[in-house]
């Protein structure tokens, strides 16, 4: 006697025009709050009319941003990590401890990466296999890759080989080389996410795991290789981050997973899976290195861009649910 | 039979084992770590955690999870702080009012967020976490509360005692922790908060008014985050913008789910949370004496975290498994 | 013999709709003080929807209530309980972490936030009402790992503890053991006995006939008859129960019957289903009807893979068949339509061209990469097959009607060309014009040499469209009707559990 409640019958909605569909797509806010921003800015200081000069402060984020573009692919499919940032720390660690400790540079790097995967490897487990919650068990891991990262390097700074340094000087056509792998990266994951039969099945998972599952799409596989994936960009990009800083610290962009959950929010997607886009994250982090810059050429404290990453999570996370609370429920 | 059967199968026969065994252990190799006064080093490590624990019980129990109550302890602290640093004159017991005052209301301000717009604590409490840290920053200009701008009777609360020679600040925490066990035992609040997180669609169905009790949860998290954070000035008789409560939040999750308390709402108790505390603490008083560098502590914080998931999902699991044999 | 009885509950003209459809139309019903009345009907005949509009879960759209002769207005389930009016439900609402005192008493003290919870009184109070039902249970320990037997005595203590007058069960039986059943039994009996009422809905006669002393029987929304149960038959009540006069429809041709497509041997999963064997050939529809709960759907789920059997073989075109996940059985040429559509078939949000091609990555992305103009020459012709009412391939799949998802969700599963369809309430919640269609394109499926297995809880459906029936009650197949022998009572003769308590 249950579930005897027949479904509504609807009248035929009429489809909804082009301009309204491209219109309510939060990836339309994130790029109009884009040219508002570098307007805004460069009324603030001309630094802002000089490309030079954004592509530069891009390169202080562009790890975080590479990262980020994994992330998103991972909270459409319904779950989150809130571990890539220690993960970046304890990557570059490791890397910076074996390279120390003598074993050549490019095994170091790949002693790093594996590392890295090792670490999407337990969330994995734990959150796929294990079933539990992946946002309790990402902050689990959270605090102890970052431990790690302390007890290996501890209160020191490990630094690399000189010939390590510089990934940020590197030019590719006048534009510093982690911002043309930021662009590279996300236009591969953008075409794998809009393009290919695995892309479609993150989102048709997130949407309906149970759904996904009667159709036979293998969830839990896909959800393990995001995990996996996630975890050996997130040792790449802290391996970035050592070339660029000379030296590695354990904290290493410390509080970095804000940031992170934070563009991909910005950009439109949605903290309960199924929606979102490449796209979206990679505006919203253009968002974020103009809105940051701004404050610093603006002379505002540090601090302040704390308060305003914070402010501007809480209120990204409203508006997208606020929009796709509209578009259909 | 079943008495003591059922007395050792409880979580916090499990831990006192515990801190008793790993203490055994510590003392056969430094004998000096089974002294009073090594007592009174665990004792003193402990209140703030102690106190934030409470708080993130209860948040837990009601099926959420506040990350933010170490920026809620830093700002409350820099608040009062810079209180008695433009008013060198006011009555130093001025500053635990405004602290908990200053601390309730951030956690308003979570509970507001959480129940107006329905969204997940933990992702608007990591919004939270850096919003009340970079308003510490503002407040404060970036500079940090010296020694000397703490009054003094508030220092001493960290040293003297009123009885048995234990400080202040001990009996403070303890205090809570029983406040707590009142609070969370014998008043409606409390059971409505266990029945919230134990079954949140059937709450509405027995009269419990939800986002009233979520507001509560999360405005009473930060009143004794509030409460923390005066107790920080006591402690260490300063007040830095950045590190002030910092990384607090992992310290006191990690105490808690020692504690057996679950993270899918409706299961904790103060004397597992206390347990839990006191576990952390002689953790971290021994790592010295072993000559383990303080650095491994954040380490061992969170594979204990991941270590006391898994063992809440197998108990869990035993108790489905046995749910439905009965039930076939 | 006595006298006139009190009346209780007087409902008149109680109506309600769920988005239009009337599930519940101008029922009238008595309710003595002191009477024990079941409420019978089939599957979605309204029982459950008068009880929940008489516990506050729903209001209705029309109607009056009175109780004791006041007219009353049931806003909530809070109000239901200061009533005393319970609904004890089949798995009872229960919080799992408090201790069985306190599930017994939330909700009914009153008091600010802080004021303080009288354990004394609570567990004293607790064992009181526990003791008067002839329970021993020590309430202070949690809820969890309580039998649902159990669970059920505690909910029955916390409507006495609300003094209820009025004690809804709503299939309280099915999940209990006879032994339980005799139990449960004996304290309704007492419950009368304090001049209560209680309302029994269940699908088991034999045990109406044990405890009841009116029965009271709804088909499709309507109350159609109300009487003592001495003065009606068992047949008599099934006849009412189905009533309905068959609506002609008949499959155009009867298609060929070929070779044997599936075979399933001693399927069980226990406490889902136990020893179900069945042959299935090319060609041919065989309906499986029962009523609500009585295993179809876990066994259509095992063939799928959703949730594997524990033991038996299934064999598809006579090979031994392991079938674990979903994907091993589409790989094997089998189908299902899910019963739960929101739940388990559509992806809401996303658009009809995405839902349709969900199964069938592999055609529209060959290389691995969609093709956007296959996808759309796909969707396209599954769109004009099945005649499926949209306004464009790129809207979200939520905004076309019920029955429209449904025959998208046919559609996605037909461009996987399966051999064996498995159709779970396919035509539940939608409406007649489309329901024709439906049959029409089953009947052309069978035609095309598929396999069907129809699950329905519409006995017209199973008549006009299947080549055999296989009847299912309480997890085992009591019996198999072939079209020309099947009739509305036979089925529901198998269909309604007979056995299961000693006198």
């Amino acid at each position: 006697m249950m579930n005897s409640t027949p479904a509504p019958t609807r009248e035929l909605a009429p489809a909804r025009p082009t301009w309204h569909i491209v219109l309510v797509r939060p990836e339309t806010m994130t790029f109009l709050l884009l040219l508002f921003g570098l307007v805004g800015a460069s009324f603030l200081s001309p630094f802002f009319l000089d490309a030079g000069y954004i592509l530069r402060s891009f390169t202080l984020t562009a790890e975080m941003s590479i990262v980020a573009l994994v992330l998103t692919m991972v909270v459409i499919s319904g779950e989150i990590d809130l571990s890539p940032a220690a993960n970046m720390a304890l990557s570059a660690c490791i890397f910076a401890w074996v390279q120390d400790a003598g074993v050549p540079l490019p095994i170091a790097v790949i002693v790093g990466l594996l590392a890295g995967l090792a670490m999407g490897a337990l969330n994995a487990f734990m959150s796929i296999r294990m079933q539990l919650p992946s946002i309790i068990v990402t902050i689990g891991t959270l605090i102890f890759f970052r431990g790690l990262a302390q007890v290996i390097a501890g209160d020191r700074s490990i630094r690399v080989p000189d010939s390590f340094i510089g990934i940020n000087n590197v030019m590719i056509a006048g534009i510093p080389l982690p911002v043309v792998i930021f662009v590279l990266v996300a236009i591969l994951l953008g075409l794998v996410l809009g393009t290919t039969a695995v892309g479609r099945q993150i989102y048709q998972i997130g949407t309906n795991q149970q759904a996904a599952l009667h159709a036979g799409i293998n969830a839990k596989k896909i959800k393990v290789g995001l995990f996996l994936v996630l975890g050996l960009v997130s040792a790449a990009a802290g391996i970035m981050a050592a070339s660029r800083l000379g030296s590695v610290r354990y904290d290493l962009v410390l509080g970095g997973e804000l940031q992170m959950v934070l563009m991909a929010m910005l950009g439109g997607t949605y903290i309960f899976g199924g929606r979102g886009t490449i796209l979206g994250t990679f505006l919203a982090a253009w968002l974020l290195v103009i809105v940051s810059t701004g404050m610093t050429v603006a002379n505002l404290l540090p601090a302040i861009q704390l308060t305003v990453l914070g402010i501007l999570l809480i209120v990204a996370i409203i508006a997208t649910n606020f929009i796709y609370a509209r578009t259909q429920r | 039979m079943t008495l003591v059967r059922s007395i050792l199968l409880r979580r916090e026969a499990g831990i006192v084992v515990m801190i008793f065994a790993f203490c055994l252990a510590v003392g056969l190799y430094k004998p000096h770590f089974l002294t009073v006064q090594s007592l009174r080093i665990i004792l003193l490590l402990v209140p703030l955690i102690m106190i934030g624990a409470m708080a993130q019980m209860l948040v837990l129990v009601a099926r959420h999870v506040d990350l933010s109550i170490g920026s809620i302890l830093g700002f409350s602290a820099m608040v009062v702080g810079l209180m008695y640093r433009e008013f060198p004159d006011i009555y130093w017991l001025v500053g635990f009012p405004v602290a908990i005052l200053t601390g309730a209301f951030l956690g308003l301000g979570n509970g507001l967020l959480v129940t107006i717009f329905r969204l997940p604590s933990i992702i608007v409490t990591l919004g939270t976490l850096s919003l009340y840290r970079g308003l510490t920053f503002i407040i404060s200009d970036a500079r940090q509360i010296n020694r000397s701008v703490i009054p003094t009777e508030l220092k001493a609360m960290s040293r003297t005692s009123p009885i048995f020679d234990i400080p202040w600040i001990i009996l403070i925490a303890f205090g809570v922790a029983l406040m707590t066990y009142v609070v969370a035992r014998h008043t409606q609040l409390g059971r409505q908060i266990y029945a919230l997180g134990s079954n949140p669609e059937a709450a509405p169905l027995r009269g419990i008014d939800v986002a009233k009790v979520t507001l509560v949860v999360f405005t009473l998290a930060g009143a004794l985050s509030g409460l923390a954070g005066i107790l920080y000035a006591s402690r260490w008789g300063f007040v830095n913008p950045s590190n002030t409560g910092a990384g607090f939040e992992f310290q006191v999750i990690a105490a808690v789910v020692i504690g057996g308390v679950s993270i899918n709402g409706g299961v904790g108790t103060v004397s597992g949370t206390v347990l839990g505390v006191l576990l952390l603490g002689c953790v971290s008083a021994a790592l010295p004496l072993l000559g383990i560098p303080g650095s491994t502590q954040n380490a061992i914080y969170g594979a204990v975290i991941l270590i006391a998931l898994l063992i809440d999902r197998s108990v869990r699991q035993r108790g489905v498994t046995s749910l439905s044999r009965a039930a076939s | 013999m006595k006298r006139e009885p009190s009346m209780l509950v007087e409902a008149r003209g109680i109506s309600k709709q769920f988005g239009g459809v009337e599930v519940l139309s101008d029922v009238d019903l008595d309710l003595h003080a002191g009477e024990i009345h079941a409420l019978l009907g089939e599957n979605g005949a309204g029982k459950s929807t008068f009880a929940k509009i008489l516990a506050g879960v729903h209001r209705p759209t029309r109607g009056t209530l009175k109780l004791n002769g006041s007219k009353v207005d049931v806003t909530n389930p809070i109000a239901a309980q200061k009533l005393g009016i319970a609904l004890i439900h089949q798995e009872p609402i229960s919080f799992p972490d408090l201790s069985i005192a306190e599930n017994i008493v939330m909700g009914r003290q009153g008091g600010g936030l802080l004021s303080r919870v009288p354990w004394a009184k609570i567990i004293a109070d607790a064992r009181q009402y526990l003791d008067m039902l002839g329970v021993s249970l020590d309430v202070t320990l949690p809820m969890r790992g309580l039998s649902i037997a159990n669970q059920q005595m505690v909910e029955i203590a916390r409507s006495l503890a609300s003094d209820s007058k009025l004690i809804i069960m709503d299939e309280p039986t099915a999940p209990l053991t006879p032994r339980e059943v005799d139990t449960l039994f004996n304290i309704a009996r007492r419950l009368r006995e304090e001049g209560r009422t209680i309302i029994f809905i269940s699908h088991r006669l034999e045990e109406v006939r044990m405890l009841c002393d009116r029965v009271t029987i709804f088909r499709d929304g309507a109350h159609i008859s109300t009487q003592k149960i001495d003065d009606i038959s068992d047949e008599d009540i099934i006849k009412l129960m189905i009533g309905r006069t068959l609506k002609k429809f008949m499959r155009k041709h009867v298609a060929e019957i070929g070779d044997i497509a599936m075979e399933v041997s001693e399927l069980s999963r226990p406490g889902a289903f136990e020893d179900v064997s069945f042959t299935l050939r090319r060609g041919e529809i065989i309906g499986l009807g029962g009523l609500v709960g009585a295993g179809r759907t876990d066994v259509a789920r095992a063939l799928f893979g959703v949730e594997p059997a524990i033991s038996g073989h299934i064999r598809i075109n006579g090979v031994d068949a392991m079938i674990h996940t979903p994907t091993d059985a589409i790989d094997l040429g089998l189908a299902f339509v899910p019963e739960d559509r929101a739940g388990h078939g559509i992806f809401a949000t996303l658009s009809v061209e995405h839902n349709l091609t969900a199964a069938v990555p592999g055609k529209i992305a060959p290389s691995g990469f969609i093709s956007r103009s296959l996808e759309r020459e796909i969707s396209r012709k599954a769109v004009d097959d099945l005649s499926i009412r949209l306004a464009s391939l790129r809207q979200p799949i939520a905004e076309l009607s019920g029955g429209n998802q449904q025959k998208a969700i046919l559609a996605r599963w037909l461009l996987t060309e399966p051999d064996i369809l498995i159709l779970d309430e396919p035509t539940r919640g939608i409406d007649i014009g489309v329901k024709a269609e439906f049959y029409d394109m089953i009947g052309d499926l069978a035609e095309q040499g598929r396999a069907i297995l129809l699950i329905s809880s519409e006995l017209p459906e199973l008549l006009s469209l299947c080549d055999r029936i296989l009847v299912m009650s309480e997890g085992r197949i009591t019996a198999e009707i072939p079209r020309e022998e099947a009739t509305q009572e036979n089925i529901m003769q198998a269909a309604v559990p007979r056995k299961g308590v000693a006198a």
